[in-house]
């Protein structure tokens, strides 16, 4: 069984927002929810760089930890994927999330949070395999149909990679060995508690 | 002559120009890092533990790439906040069962005398009781949040203690409301009797009549309710401030402001839980004619003389008459 991973090969990422915008179009995410964003650190300035980030769907997922109705659970293919017939929106997942994943429709005061919405790895959710049900609440069900996430196929530089972990961690390991250098796998350490030795 | 300083002045150009392309030309064998000046995600961390930059989408708090806080957080509220709620909740409760089989209920001494004198008004029981209703909502569904999934769930099942947390939620948000300004009425209608004075220090030396069969005199409020009052106070209005926080997210703070006041907020509430249940207990089986004084708003005047005497004096005092303000129980 595959262990999916998403790898930001940051050397490569050009902030083009492709990313950011295929996501938004395939899951029909609503207004005001970026599942996916491109952060740029040190903008315009020497040594700037952009990192493409979304859930990390990360090992012990700290989310699913603290959820009080225990809604996240992570798939056999190590996908945390979460039930919004469930998610009461309390946004206790949002407090433990290193990466900023989960947000909330409505912009969240009174109490009216709506319930929580996050990066499905393209796997919806725990309604059937590409039913209307799933698309509605979760967006698309790629992996059911054998493809991979949207943002990482279509990424123009190839920074974003999706899919099995130890597939992704050896294209980077290549590239590194091949132009000599790499930052690092970003977000992996927190995520994963590993980094891809070079 | 100028024609040879012209060409001397070629070849030296060309010369410093060839030495400079083969001075040159080895760094284009070797390979380049263009990045080699970039920020690193592990020194990053090390510094800020945050990585933060810049987005270009509207919402800017997502510009925020990694914050590696949330696992203390998370150890927080899944075995820290355990431990203080269970230790202090299961521990009081047991101390209570305990001092009540060994000390039972403070009886009334001297018996009824069936006269009565109004102890608190019935704006003031209200305020009182809207505070108390909303604080066991508030209670029980905060504890919910911490102790259902554990509790709770394996029995409902995932669909009902859903619906139920969910509700709960509501209630405990908008309740806040009510309970939040009765905690500022209780601050400004019992601030006068609950400074603490000489009388306060005398009354915890003798054990406040709990401990033994003393009766200490004491004004409107002993010491102990004053303690209360004042527990009541600062720590309704920290879950209140921090309550609200959370509540709307991003006033106020970022992700780690509201994971600081989310430990505020429980941790306050866990004892805050246990002290009410100290304050239930000798309002109620502890002590004999006590929870009439909120139920009824009049107490017995030989409950006044034994556990309140100087501020029985006083409302004598003040009514001129010591029988102008007490009145037949019989004639209610």
């Amino acid at each position: 069984m595959a262990r999916m991973k998403f790898l930001c090969d940051a050397d490569r990422c050009i902030e083009c927002n492709a990313c950011v915008t295929a996501c938004k179009n395939e899951h029909e995410v609503p207004w005001g929810i970026n599942r996916r964003r491109v952060v740029t650190i040190n903008d315009g300035k020497p040594g700037e760089r952009s990192v493409s980030m979304a859930c990390m769907h990360c090992t012990d997922a700290p989310c699913a930890a603290v959820c009080p109705v225990n809604c996240i659970y992570t798939t056999a293919d190590g996908v945390v994927l979460h039930s919004k017939d469930l998610c009461i929106g309390c946004g206790y997942c949002f407090y433990a999330c290193p990466f900023g994943a989960p947000q909330y429709p409505k912009v969240g005061n009174f109490g009216s949070r709506g319930k929580m919405d996050k990066c499905t790895f393209c796997a919806g959710g725990p309604e059937a395999d590409g039913s209307k049900a799933e698309y509605e609440k979760y967006g698309a069900n790629r992996l059911a149909e054998g493809k991979l996430p949207l943002c990482a196929e279509m990424c123009s530089t190839k920074s974003l990679l999706a899919g099995d972990g130890e597939i992704i961690a050896q294209i980077y390991k290549e590239r590194v060995m091949k132009r000599g250098y790499g930052s690092g796998a970003w977000g992996w350490k927190t995520a994963y508690r590993e980094t891809i030795e070079s | 002559m100028v024609c040879l300083a012209r060409f001397a002045r070629l070849v030296i150009g060309s010369g410093v120009l060839l030495l400079l392309i083969s001075a040159a030309s080895p760094s284009i064998a070797q390979q380049v890092n263009p990045t080699a000046s970039s920020v690193k995600e592990q020194q990053l961390l090390q510094e800020l533990n945050r990585v933060q930059g810049r987005v270009s989408i509207p919402d800017q708090r997502s510009g925020v790439l990694e914050q590696p806080a949330g696992r203390e957080w998370r150890e927080f509220r899944n075995v820290t906040l355990h431990w203080i709620g269970g230790i202090a909740i299961l521990g009081m409760l047991a101390a209570l069962i305990i001092f009540y089989l060994t000390r039972g209920m403070v009886r009334l001494q001297s018996g009824r005398s069936g006269r009565t004198i109004v102890r608190f008004s019935s704006f003031e029981r209200f305020v009182h009781w809207m505070t108390a209703t909303c604080f066991i909502v508030l209670a029980l569904s905060g504890l919910n949040v911490t102790f259902g999934r554990t509790l709770l769930l394996p029995l409902m099942g995932h669909e009902a203690f859903s619906e139920w947390s969910q509700w709960a939620k509501y209630a405990h948000n908008y309740l806040s409301f009510p309970f939040t300004i009765g905690v500022v009425l209780i601050f400004l209608m019992w601030l006068a009797g609950n400074i603490p004075n000489k009388v306060d220090a005398a009354w915890l030396k003798r054990g406040g009549g709990i401990v033994g069969h003393d009766h200490p005199p004491a004004y409107r409020f002993n010491a102990g309710q004053k303690a209360i009052y004042w527990i009541v106070v600062v720590g309704g209005g920290l879950v209140a401030a921090t309550g609200y926080e959370l509540m709307f997210p991003f006033y106020l703070s970022g992700i780690e402001g509201m994971q600081l006041a989310q430990v505020v907020h429980a941790t306050v509430a866990m004892l805050f839980i246990a002290v009410m249940l100290a304050h239930i207990y000798i309002g109620t089986i502890g002590m004999e004619g006590a929870f009439e004084a909120m139920g009824s708003g009049t107490v017995d005047v030989n409950w006044a003389k034994e556990h309140h005497s100087l501020w029985l004096e006083e409302e004598n005092a003040r009514t001129g008459a010591s029988d102008a303000r007490t009145q037949p129980t019989a004639a209610e």
